[in-house]
């Protein structure tokens, strides 16, 4: 049995310490928010906050969790509830079905930079691939959070 | 309950624009069947299918198209809402099953707003007039004195009433045949930007697409097919795949030989997606290959472009071009080859199914709930209405979930299993196994006179068609495949277009933009040369080539406006700045192509600077009739900018042996947001009828940077992908 810290809940499950850690959070706790789309690392999908720190939970095993605070898209955090209401306000989506990550991502990035320049986030969104091209106004939406955040 | 009053009858059916009928507008019955939870202790008014207003005034509208990235849950019904007068706030949508009630539900071709917008306008207006219809009884006064305005109902005197007030009223009125539908100048939805109804649900991680469907007990499955397209297994080992903890069962799959049907294989059925995916693994499975392990992707390169070195099939001849050649001042000449792509959407295939005795319910992304509908009513053998199809969100659809092979893997499991099932394709599995779009070679020869007029134009290509997909053994283009080649927007009096003959070794199939991507290649990338060859101005060589203001002279109901053309074209020039001095190592280079009845043009700004090129901007022009929402339009053409880019740069799909080389996003790469350029969008102003837009930003992308690279750099590229000549 492993004790997975998810979203400031507890989960105890019975879950194959090698399974990735993304699966026992969408197979077996149930948070679908968190998404596959490659389980080689190289997508972002499966983006995760693993103690404030960014992972791809595809490739990271469950028992490297352990014991740690993990954070998914339907979790707390003040940075991904501004992000996503700048999401919002720019109508960022298309399918939508990378958004999670790619919101997980730039968390990580504005829990660390206040004012990234655009070279900072290419440089932190590397890994989040959207299919769907929405590139310009996930990049527009995160400078819109941080200007929100200084007019506060 | 209450009756159902049918009135597709011929006439009304006709004033709407469906000539096959088969739509029941009209049926004073909930939306949600009794499995459904319709919402409780409400009255509610249902005029048609795509309408539930209730009580406490809050509106159901029915989506009858898939959600993939098309905004089409928000469109479609923002057009009902609109002209029903209704206050979008008070919207809530319900995702149609797969029915052919609905009318056609393909969710292809960029044809949802197309086909439906005067539908969705008819189901808006009818509910309007039957609320008007209401108030008026109820206040003894004459409808006209009374309109209709954000959720209300108001009287010339100033009364007014909420439409949840006349719901039972209204539901008590015969449905109207005609209405009158609104003057556009008054739209408050349409030609607006209105957000995606689902945004909040996409980014709060509460969206269920069809990988997140989850059902008590449900077990998840993958399938171990062929590598070889339509090999077969002929015999197999499972006991490493039982080991596995989560393993719950190892069962065989059999080939369906229906264009849709299931590959076949051996599918492991375990607790969680983890320990299925690890038992496929631990399968020994001994395979026959079949008749297709002979593909070689390279080798077929070699033959379809020795196919387009010879003469072809005609498929028009115009003048006379050997002539035309003959006294030509000058000949261009040029071959390209395209590579498979493969749609490689963000959420793989997948589908949960639950066959229980005679019945079945699905959950899929499907972008054909009808023909997906079909493939398991056709495999289990059952009546239509035992079977039940529902849409989720599609992470991204690309053509790729308009084949429903998926779904039927999931009935055949979830048959012999004998509870719920969720079919999950590994990523793997996605690009090895897909329908690809069309791999092709395309021979061009032009002449031009000395006045650097095209007199003569011959282009020949070689691609397998879709059509063996539907027709196994189809070794030549279909005829919508060659019309894109023979009935270009040019002004060339003589013109031969050849098709060469082309097997197919794998599964072809559509991809967004489908043909238009081979041949908005070539002919752009060609008249670049030629504007070149000529020593002039891409963009006067251009529209010069487009010629005068024309209709498009033929039989199709729609036809093409070179006006139309070389306005997109003439404005996305502007917009770039066509013909300012650029930095050293920058180029421009344009592209257009009118697709699925759409004008588009592109204007791209490259730099290659020591041999590596940067997309830097990207100045799109649609002009796509009338526009419903225009952030949709925007975000459409921002979209196809960043995937006409993946084609161009990497997309390259490989066959050895039969089976498919790439695997995953790192040797079947994508843009990432550190490549991706400035996308500029302009949207044309128009209140002609509504055009394409999901498909036709995509083709322009590819030339247009392949000129622009010409023109920064002076090499000229004929094939794709750019990674192939080391500059990615």
């Amino acid at each position: 049995m492993i004790t997975l810290q998810i979203n400031g809940e507890k989960h105890t499950i019975d879950a194959d310490p090698t399974m990735p850690l993304l699966w026992a959070i969408r197979d077996i706790v149930g948070l679908t928010g968190t998404k596959y789309g490659c389980g080689e690392g190289v997508c972002g999908s499966c983006k995760v906050l693993l103690d404030n720190s960014p992972v791809q939970s595809c490739v990271i095993p469950v028992s490297a969790a352990k014991g740690k605070n993990i954070t998914t898209v339907e979790g707390e955090n003040k940075n991904l509830q501004l992000l996503q209401e700048s999401w919002v306000e720019l109508n960022v989506p298309q399918c939508g079905f990378c958004q999670p990550g790619q919101l997980i991502a730039a968390t990580a990035l504005l829990d660390k930079n206040e004012k990234p320049t655009d070279k900072d986030i290419d440089e932190a969104m590397i890994g989040n691939i959207c299919r769907c091209g929405t590139y310009q106004r996930i990049k527009n939406a995160i400078h819109r959070t941080v200007e929100l955040k200084n007019q506060n | 309950m209450s009756s159902i009053k049918n009135i597709s009858r011929r006439s009304f059916v006709r004033s709407i624009g469906l000539a096959s009928g088969g739509l029941i507008l009209a049926c004073n019955t909930s939306i949600f069947t009794d499995k459904e939870k319709a919402p409780e202790n409400l009255i509610d008014f249902n005029p048609n299918l795509f309408v539930q207003l209730n009580s406490d005034g809050s509106l159901i509208l029915v989506a009858s198209r898939s959600e993939m990235g098309n905004g089409v849950r928000t469109s479609l019904p923002s057009i009902i809402a609109d002209e029903m007068e209704a206050d979008w706030s008070r919207v809530s949508i319900k995702q149609a099953t797969g029915d052919k009630k609905y009318g056609d539900q393909n969710t292809d071709g960029s044809r949802s707003i197309r086909y439906l917008y005067t539908t969705m306008r008819q189901m808006g207006a009818t509910a309007k007039a039957m609320l008007i219809s209401a108030a008026a009884q109820k206040w003894e006064v004459p409808a006209d004195e009374c309109i209709a305005e954000k959720h209300f109902i108001i009287h010339s005197s100033g009364k007014k009433i909420s439409f949840g007030d006349l719901v039972e009223i209204a539901k008590t009125l015969e449905i109207p045949t005609e209405v009158t539908l609104k003057d556009p100048e008054k739209f408050k939805y349409i030609g607006k930007h209105l957000k995606s109804i689902d945004v909040e649900k996409y980014v709060n991680g509460s969206a269920i697409f069809g990988l997140d469907k989850r059902l008590p007990n449900m077990k998840f499955a993958a399938i171990a097919r062929c590598p070889v397209t339509f090999g077969t297994f002929k015999s197999y080992d499972k006991s490493e795949a039982l080991k596995i903890a989560g393993v719950i069962d190892v069962i065989e799959i059999p080939r369906i030989e229906r264009p849709f049907g299931a590959l076949g294989g051996i599918a492991v059925v375990a607790t969680n997606t983890w320990a299925a995916f690890k038992g496929r693994d631990a399968l020994k499975i001994d395979w026959d290959y079949g008749s297709n392990k002979s593909y070689d992707s390279a080798e077929y390169m070699k033959q379809i472009t020795a196919n387009v070195h010879k003469p072809g099939k005609v498929s028009k001849d115009k003048g006379n071009v050997n002539k035309a050649f003959k006294n030509a001042k000058k000949i261009v000449e040029s071959t390209f080859q395209l590579p498979h792509l493969s749609h490689a959407p963000m959420e793989v295939p997948n589908a949960v199914a639950w066959v229980q005795g005679e019945t079945c319910e699905v959950w899929a992304p499907t972008q054909q709930p009808q023909a997906s509908r079909k493939e398991v009513v056709e495999y289990l053998g059952v009546p239509e209405e035992n079977v039940t199809v529902n849409v989720t969100f599609l992470g991204g659809g690309f053509g790729r979930k308009s084949k429903p092979d998926y779904v039927v893997e999931a009935v055949a499991v979830s048959r012999t299993m004998n509870g719920p099932v969720q079919v999950v394709w590994s990523r793997e599995d996605d690009i090895k196994h897909g329908y690809y779009h069309t791999v092709s070679a395309q021979y061009m020869k032009a002449s031009l006179d000395k006045n650097n007029k095209v007199t003569g134009w011959l282009h020949r290509f070689a691609l397998p068609t879709i059509t063996s997909t539907f027709s196994p053994g189809a070794d030549y283009a279909a005829g919508w495949e060659i019309g894109s080649a023979s009935n270009i927007p040019f002004t060339l009096e003589n013109m031969k277009v050849e098709v060469g003959q082309a097997p197919a070794l794998i599964r072809i199939g559509w991809l967004r933009s489908v043909i238009n991507i081979p041949h908005g290649f070539s002919v752009n990338v060609f008249a670049d040369e030629l504007a070149n060859a000529a020593n002039e101005d891409p963009l006067e060589f251009r529209l010069k080539l487009i010629g005068e203001d024309r209709l498009e002279d033929t039989k199709n109901p729609i036809k093409y406006d070179t006006a139309r053309l070389k306005n997109v074209l003439k404005k996305a020039a502007k917009n770039a700045n066509w013909g300012a001095n650029l930095p050293e190592g920058h180029g421009l280079g344009l592209a257009v192509q009118y697709s699925f009845f759409s004008y588009v043009a592109s204007v791209v700004e490259v730099s290659v600077i020591n041999n590596k090129l940067t997309v830097h901007n990207v100045y799109t022009v649609i002009d796509c009739g009338t526009v419903i929402n225009k952030d949709t339009v925007k975000a459409q053409m921002e979209g196809s900018a960043i995937f006409g880019m993946s084609l161009a740069m990497y997309g390259k799909i490989t066959a050895k042996d039969g089976a498919i080389e790439q695997g995953n996003y790192s040797d079947y790469q994508m843009t990432r947001m550190h490549q991706a350029p400035k996308v500029h969008v302009e949207i044309v102003d128009s209140i002609e009828n509504p055009t394409g837009v999901g498909e036709p930003g995509v083709p322009v992308i590819a030339p247009a940077i392949v000129n622009a690279i010409y023109k920064a750099t002076g090499k000229r590229y004929h094939n794709l992908p750019l990674s192939d000549y080391g500059i990615v």
